[in-house]
């Protein structure tokens, strides 16, 4: 399946966002995750199942203002 | 002390966390300034980095709340999806919402800015909005749930500092019980005295802490003054008068002519 991860193609087998995140080895729990520009939540990560051409944000906390 | 929101904060001083020369100068300033709110963002993790993870070890040990902002955002669909993924991480429903207009003045887009309390607000969230001197404005952002605001004295990063001591006047004169927080363009702690002896209630800063020679002295600087400004302020200001007044008396005056 091909996915947007951060703006770059992956191809890739995983089929829920957990297997995801695990398979491009972004782990913890620190973690904030939004496909096709909706949140999806840490506790709903392993139910959500990925389609083809999805879009995945995945953000962390960093320095702000 | 300092009662936000239900919450009683120690500081009236609020403090960004980007720029800083290090994350031990970024730690030691928190701690040198007194505050209990920092503020942080959200960006993209690249390759399964561990810098997030660093960044937010740090944060934590610090033992200060956390404000998350949607810097950046320019759409209010953009700032809304950020505000729930920070609520996810940060597990905070406190969000400083930013929703940019322009890219060169970071002047915030208003309209959209209410657009995004409205919606946020009835999410539950606590949103407080980086917004302009407008008065109008400010009413909308309350009609729209937000219990606190946010106006800029300048544009962010400039350090020019109150450039409308009219407009900032006139809008802790229309809203006297609502807590209002001088957010971007302070650059010396005059500045965030001055804006602390006209009646706000805290302001928040990053800038001219970050980028300064010595940003904890500059940090322990602006604490002092946030402090200095706020006590002035409740103590009763002089008004300033036209005439000189002799402030010793006249009565008992020797004459030796």
């Amino acid at each position: 399946m091909k996915l947007l991860v951060n703006g770059k193609a992956h191809e890739v087998a995983a089929t829920t966002l957990a297997e995801l995140l695990a398979a491009l080895d972004y782990e913890g729990d620190w973690l904030a995750t939004a496909v096709n520009s909706d949140l999806v939540h840490k506790a709903s990560r392993a139910e959500f199942r990925l389609s083809d051409g999805d879009r995945i944000e995945i953000l962390s906390p960093m320095q702000g203002g | 002390m300092f009662e936000l929101l239900g919450t009683t904060l120690p500081s009236r001083l609020l403090l960004g966390t980007a720029q800083y020369p290090s994350p031990a100068i970024l730690a030691d300033a928190v701690k040198a300034s007194g505050t209990s709110v920092v503020t942080v963002s959200l960006r993209r993790e690249m390759a399964g980095g561990r810098a997030g993870e660093k960044f937010w070890s740090l944060i934590r040990s610090l033992g200060v709340r956390i404000l998350p902002n949607t810097a950046g955002c320019h759409s209010v669909k953009e700032a809304v999806t950020t505000a729930k993924m920070a609520r996810d991480v940060f597990g905070t429903s406190w969000i400083k919402l930013e929703v940019i207009g322009s890219h060169d003045t970071l002047q915030p887009d208003v309209f959209g800015l209410v657009e995004g309390a409205r919606i946020l607000c009835e999410d539950g969230f606590s949103v407080f909005p980086y917004t302009t001197d407008d008065l109008v404005v400010a009413e909308r952002l309350l009609e729209a749930g937000c219990r606190v605001l946010m106006p800029w004295c300048a544009p962010i990063g400039s350090a020019l500092g109150p450039v409308n001591m009219t407009a900032l006047r006139s809008m802790r004169g229309h809203f006297p019980d609502v807590p209002l927080i001088v957010d971007a363009g302070l650059g010396r702690p005059s500045h965030a005295a001055t804006v602390m002896e006209l009646g706000f209630d805290a302001v928040l800063l990053n800038t001219a802490v970050a980028r300064a020679a010595d940003p904890v002295g500059m940090a322990r600087a602006f604490g002092k003054a946030v402090d200095a400004g706020r006590e002035a302020f409740s103590s009763g200001l002089l008004e300033p008068r036209e005439v000189a007044v002799p402030s010793t008396p006249i009565f008992g005056r020797a004459v030796f002519s």
